[in-house]
């Protein structure tokens, strides 16, 4: 049988997808099912003084009105930050409390007041609207870089400031510029992001009074999470009382990775009332209430030698945590960032310095890439600014710079196992012809547009591991996976997998994998996932995480399952356990003709016995049935890396920007599937250039979100992209067998600078992101005028 | 959403009589169901007007090209008399919003919103439209009276509009990268009396550029767009385009669309 790893396997799960028979949450109906809809604050921040649901409890069809007041009665846990982190200085981390439905203040725009249940959701909607709050209005905390010196948010926590944190040792880098022939500085925002999953969060709440337990379905990236967390932290159902399924989830990108106030509410709502409560959120609610990504404000310095040599780095970022720390709020700006900052070079000394601030926005956590996206854009601007400056050519000076020996230890944190970036970037170069872009700009030339040319070298880290060492860092989960492959006696095999897919396409990716390893036919495999009573309990999907640690747990449980075969096979087969190998799907008795298929043997095991005589083909000791289970805890984080060229042509009159070709060289290691991988390439380099160019969450001075629609929200298109030109290196993982790494985010992370190194080398001018039509217009005009009055 | 009567009128005179003051009518729906679903409208009755013939359809005569009020843009884009006879018109039919919207949004609908971001009322105002409505006709200089308003009484239908052919006539406009509504769209259209410089997105509403159509009906061609002097001053401005910068682009696409007239 011919290997399936590496193969163009076009996705199973797209027939069901594309032709409307997915089944998500929002379709999910149980018999006597309730509609909720929550009363959300106005304000961006606010005292309530009185919540009256007098009036409201009368309107048509509504079955209950719980507020704050009801929950903090029923001792619901608040929503917690999943990771702690230590300021420099030692001290915890700050964090306010963050009930389900707000007792006393609102803290952003959307935070949730009260919930209305009723007959219809039409109902519940006109009943919220006679909820009466009283509110006394303060004075929002907006801004990102503001927030320390505005007015304080909450009582406990001075300068508004969650943490103040340092990663690397400021007294090198302190030496390390002393030698420096030149300094060069940088200032940039990394632009607030609403991640806009395709479909609406949604949670639906079933409670069973006779056996008192609750069967959530959610659209979550990581149900088992949202089991944990709203068993232990929340205290809404004991865990064993709890199942938590997200069926087909509509895209996350990371914020859907844990629970929100609403799946709570909903849960202890429907055991408090005895009746499925639904909620369903609106696009305005997404915008309003999912949490948001990036928005950091830095200020970052790069030492160097007149050869372009790097000496030494420094970062100082105020990350915005919104109103709340969300549960991976902290980490995002911290471990997630700060140990990628100094990219893929030699560094001989970096620190990076985070303060988190709180504001009255919406809570901010993962987005694609997390982290990543923020460090990956600040070095890869700076050292195109570099470049600029020391008039070197910009794939001269990452040349100059990169590391060639691996495994490589890197200054601040990461010891990154594999990589080569120097045929990364060569193989960028080739396929994007490089040299051929002056030729290029003068066409561009002669039709009055200015082009611009913007390369990214990035590294990232995926599949956060080990789990004692994150743990020890203040990760509040282990960071493992499982899987359970399970053979039926008829020979096909369900695997499952603590991982969810809700776009990646594990359904197809895994069960090559599983077909490979095990030599069953693909369709004979079903991968099953998203549902806590099915399976083996798992942490889900992000961080590019699934294929390197969840894949290689269905290795390993496949491994175990080949080796209780081999056993079972040596006894009916008559031979030595040693003499049995397995290919393909079969034991074969070496040097001889004799074999076993493996479903014979899975028959075999369920089915132990033979007519007429007293006979096992289980050798004494051996247990039946064929089912094995495999934790993984990989020792290290796999390092994609890659190279992305970016070519832009501005539209001098309007400033118009528009991304004309687009060369992206990935290394994953091992491809499984190179159809899924270049779907993902080309989702985050949608997203990537979105932030580049079209997307940003912006609120106004008093904390009312401007951009609540996609009327205001620039989403990209596709006649915003040209095609993209895809090209991979590969230096396999050591971290797992598969030799795999993450490439989920690698689009999101490499895209933005090299989109903004186009269009500043386009207009010969700094410009922040988004690149909007007139910022670049205002930017490229009063550099025309400084430059004219300069002459 | 807060419920409503729905009504199927067969013809101008049955929905003329259903209407009242809380009623509205239907057409493509693109701006009246996105406002009662967001709660921003709310009718007690709203009346469908897409099954009435007499108001679909497109006339082209030596002089006018006249589109019944229910027409729906795919229809104006895909139409090759228009194309023929203003094919400014028909590729403004065409960028509108996107395919969605193209096969469901009418131009009637569109005119009589008058949303200040529109593009068929700078094609009215340009093209020296005449709109026609079931108890008048209606000069489209005097009919779009501001932000969302316009000379339409209650319950008044708008049943065609006929615009002018003219010499030569170019749209061009700089979409919002959001809504693809036109942040600035440039009409210009000459006639064989004069030439409208019609502008929309710009302002609160769509307006002729008098100074623009002045300089262009004494000289027709882009260089006269530089020597006028455009204000900011009424601009609208919002996150996606100061005043000033609508200022600059109102020039910028009147010189695009002089010169691919």
């Amino acid at each position: 049988m011919a290997s399936l790893v590496g193969s163009r396997v076009e996705r199973k799960e797209d027939k069901k997808l594309l032709t409307g028979r997915g089944k998500y949450t929002a379709d999910v109906n149980f018999v006597n099912q309730t509609f909720a809809y929550f009363v959300r604050s106005p304000h961006a921040r606010a005292q309530i003084k009185k919540v009256d649901i007098t009036k409201a409890m009368k309107a048509p069809g509504v079955v209950s009105i719980l507020t704050g007041a009801d929950i903090a009665n029923d001792k619901i846990g608040g929503l917690i930050a999943g990771w702690r982190i230590k300021s420099e200085d030692g001290s915890d981390m700050k964090v306010p409390a963050h009930p389900p439905l707000a007792n006393d203040t609102v803290n952003y725009v959307g935070d949730h007041v009260a919930v209305v249940i009723a007959e219809s959701l039409d109902e519940a909607r006109n009943a919220a609207e006679i909820v009466k709050v009283d509110y006394k209005i303060l004075k929002a905390v907006v801004d990102t870089k503001d927030a320390m010196s505005s007015d304080q948010i909450y009582k406990d926590i001075p300068k508004n400031l969650c943490f103040d944190w340092l990663l690397g040792d400021r007294t090198k880098v302190k030496e390390a510029f002393e030698k420096a022939d030149k300094v060069i500085k940088i200032d940039l925002i990394n632009n607030r992001l609403v991640p806009n999953a395709m479909e609406p969060r949604a949670a639906n709440a079933d409670y069973n009074p006779s056996t008192e337990e609750i069967t959530l379905y959610t659209t979550s990236q990581n149900p088992h999470l949202a089991r944990i967390i709203i068993s232990a932290f929340n205290g809404v159902a004991p865990e064993n009382k709890l199942r938590v399924i997200a069926p087909d989830v509509g895209g996350g990108f990371g914020s859907k990775i844990y629970p929100y106030a609403e799946e709570v509410v909903c849960s202890w709502a429907a055991k408090k009332i005895e009746r499925p409560v639904k909620w369903v959120a609106d696009r305005t609610e997404s915008f309003l209430s999912d949490c948001h990504g990036r928005d950091h404000v830095t200020h970052a310095e790069l030492a160097v030698k007149n050869d372009g040599t790097f000496l030494g780095f420094k970062n100082e970022t105020i990350a915005n945590l919104g109103a709340y720390a969300s549960v991976f709020g902290t980490v995002t700006p911290t471990y997630l960032f700060g140990p990628c900052a100094t990219g893929v070079y030699k560094m001989p000394a970096a620190y990076t310095n985070v303060k988190a601030v709180f504001t009255n926005t919406a809570p901010v956590d993962a987005y694609r890439g997390a982290g990543r996206p923020e460090a990956t854009y600040t070095i890869e601007t700076l050292v195109e600014k570099a470049a600029r400056e020391l008039g070197m050519d910009p794939a001269e000076i990452r040349m100059k710079n990169f590391p060639t020996q691996f495994p490589y230890q890197q200054t601040l944190v990461h010891s990154v196992d594999s990589g080569d970036y120097v045929a990364g970037l060569n193989k960028a170069m080739e396929l994007a012809d490089y040299k051929g872009f002056e030729k290029r700009k003068r066409e561009s030339a002669s039709k009055g547009k200015l082009r611009g040319i913007g390369l990214c070298s990035y590294f990232e880290a995926c599949g956060i591991a080990p789990s004692p060492v994150v743990m020890m860092l203040g990760c509040g989960i282990g960071l493992w996976e499982s899987a359970e492959v399970r053979f039926n006696p008829t020979g096909n095999v369900t695997v499952f997998t603590g991982s969810h897919s809700h776009g990646q396409g594990h359904d197809t990716t895994f069960a090559q994998i599983a077909a490979d390893q095990l030599g069953v036919p693909i369709e004979n495999i079903e991968i099953s996932h998203g549902d806590t009573d099915k399976g083996p309990f798992g942490y889900g999907t992000y961080g590019s995480r699934s294929l390197t640690v969840g894949g290689t747990a269905i290795v390993k449980a496949c491994d175990k399952i080949i080796a209780k075969g081999k056993r079972v096979a040596a006894k009916m087969l008559e031979a030595s356990v040693d003499d049995v190998e397995f290919s393909n799907g079969e034991f074969v008795v070496a040097k001889s003709n004799k074999k076993k298929t493996i479903g014979e043997i899975a028959f075999a095991c369920y089915l132990p016995g033979t007519y007429g005589e007293v006979k096992s083909p289980l050798p004494e000791g051996e247990e039946p049935g064929l089912k094995e289970t495999s934790f993984f805890d990989p020792a290290n984080f796999s390092f994609p890396a890659g190279s992305h060229i970016c070519e832009v042509e501005v539209d001098p009159d309007t400033g118009e920007t528009k991304v004309v070709k687009y060369t992206a060289i990935d290394d994953f290691g091992t491809i499984i599937n190179p159809l899924v991988v270049e779907g993902q390439v080309h989702g985050g380099l949608a997203q990537g250039i979105g932030q580049a160019l079209y997307e940003n969450c912006h609120y106004d001075e008093t904390g009312q979100l401007v951009t609540a629609s996609y009327m205001d929200y620039t989403m990209p298109r596709a006649d915003n992209f040209p095609d993209f030109n895809l090209g991979f290196t590969c230096t396999p993982a050591t971290s797992n067998p598969l030799g795999t790494k993450g490439c989920g985010e690698a689009g999101a992370i490499a895209a933005p600078p090299a989109v903004m190194n186009a269009v500043m080398n386009a207009i010969g001018t700094e410009i922040s992101m988004p690149a909007t039509a007139e910022k670049v217009w205002k930017a490229y005009n009063q550099n025309k005028k400084r430059n004219s009055e300069a002459a | 959403m807060k419920t409503f009567n729905y009504h199927s009128a067969k013809d101008v005179k049955e929905a003329s009589k259903l209407s009242s003051s809380n009623s509205a009518y239907l057409a493509g729906g693109m701006t009246t169901i996105p406002s009662i679903k967001l709660g921003l409208a709310s009718y007690r009755d709203v009346i469908d007007i897409k099954g009435i013939k007499s108001l679909s359809g497109i006339k082209v005569s030596g002089k006018s090209v006249k589109i019944g009020a229910t027409t729906k843009h795919v229809e104006v884009a895909k139409s090759k008399d228009v194309k023929k006879a203003i094919p400014s018109l028909s590729a403004l039919a065409e960028g509108i919003g996107d395919p969605q919207v193209r096969n469901r949004g009418t131009i009637g609908g569109s005119i009589a919103n008058n949303d200040p971001s529109a593009d068929y009322p700078s094609a009215c105002i340009a093209l020296n439209a005449v709109i026609h409505t079931n108890s008048r006709k209606i000069e489209a200089e005097k009919f779009f009276k501001g932000m969302f308003e316009t000379a339409l009484k209650s319950g008044e239908i708008i049943e065609a509009i006929e615009f002018s052919i003219p010499q030569k006539s170019n749209y061009q406009k700089y979409p919002n990268p959001a809504s693809r509504y036109a942040i600035v769209g440039v009409y210009v259209a000459k006639h064989k009396s004069a030439v409208n410089v019609a502008v929309t997105g710009a302002k609160s509403c769509v307006y002729n550029d008098k100074d623009l159509s002045k300089a262009l009906s004494n000289n027709f061609s882009s260089s006269s767009v530089d020597a006028v002097r455009i204000s900011s001053s009424e601009m609208n401005s919002d996150v996606h385009a100061s005043a000033e910068y609508r200022a600059n682009m109102v020039k910028v696409f009147a010189k695009k669309a002089v010169e691919a007239c």
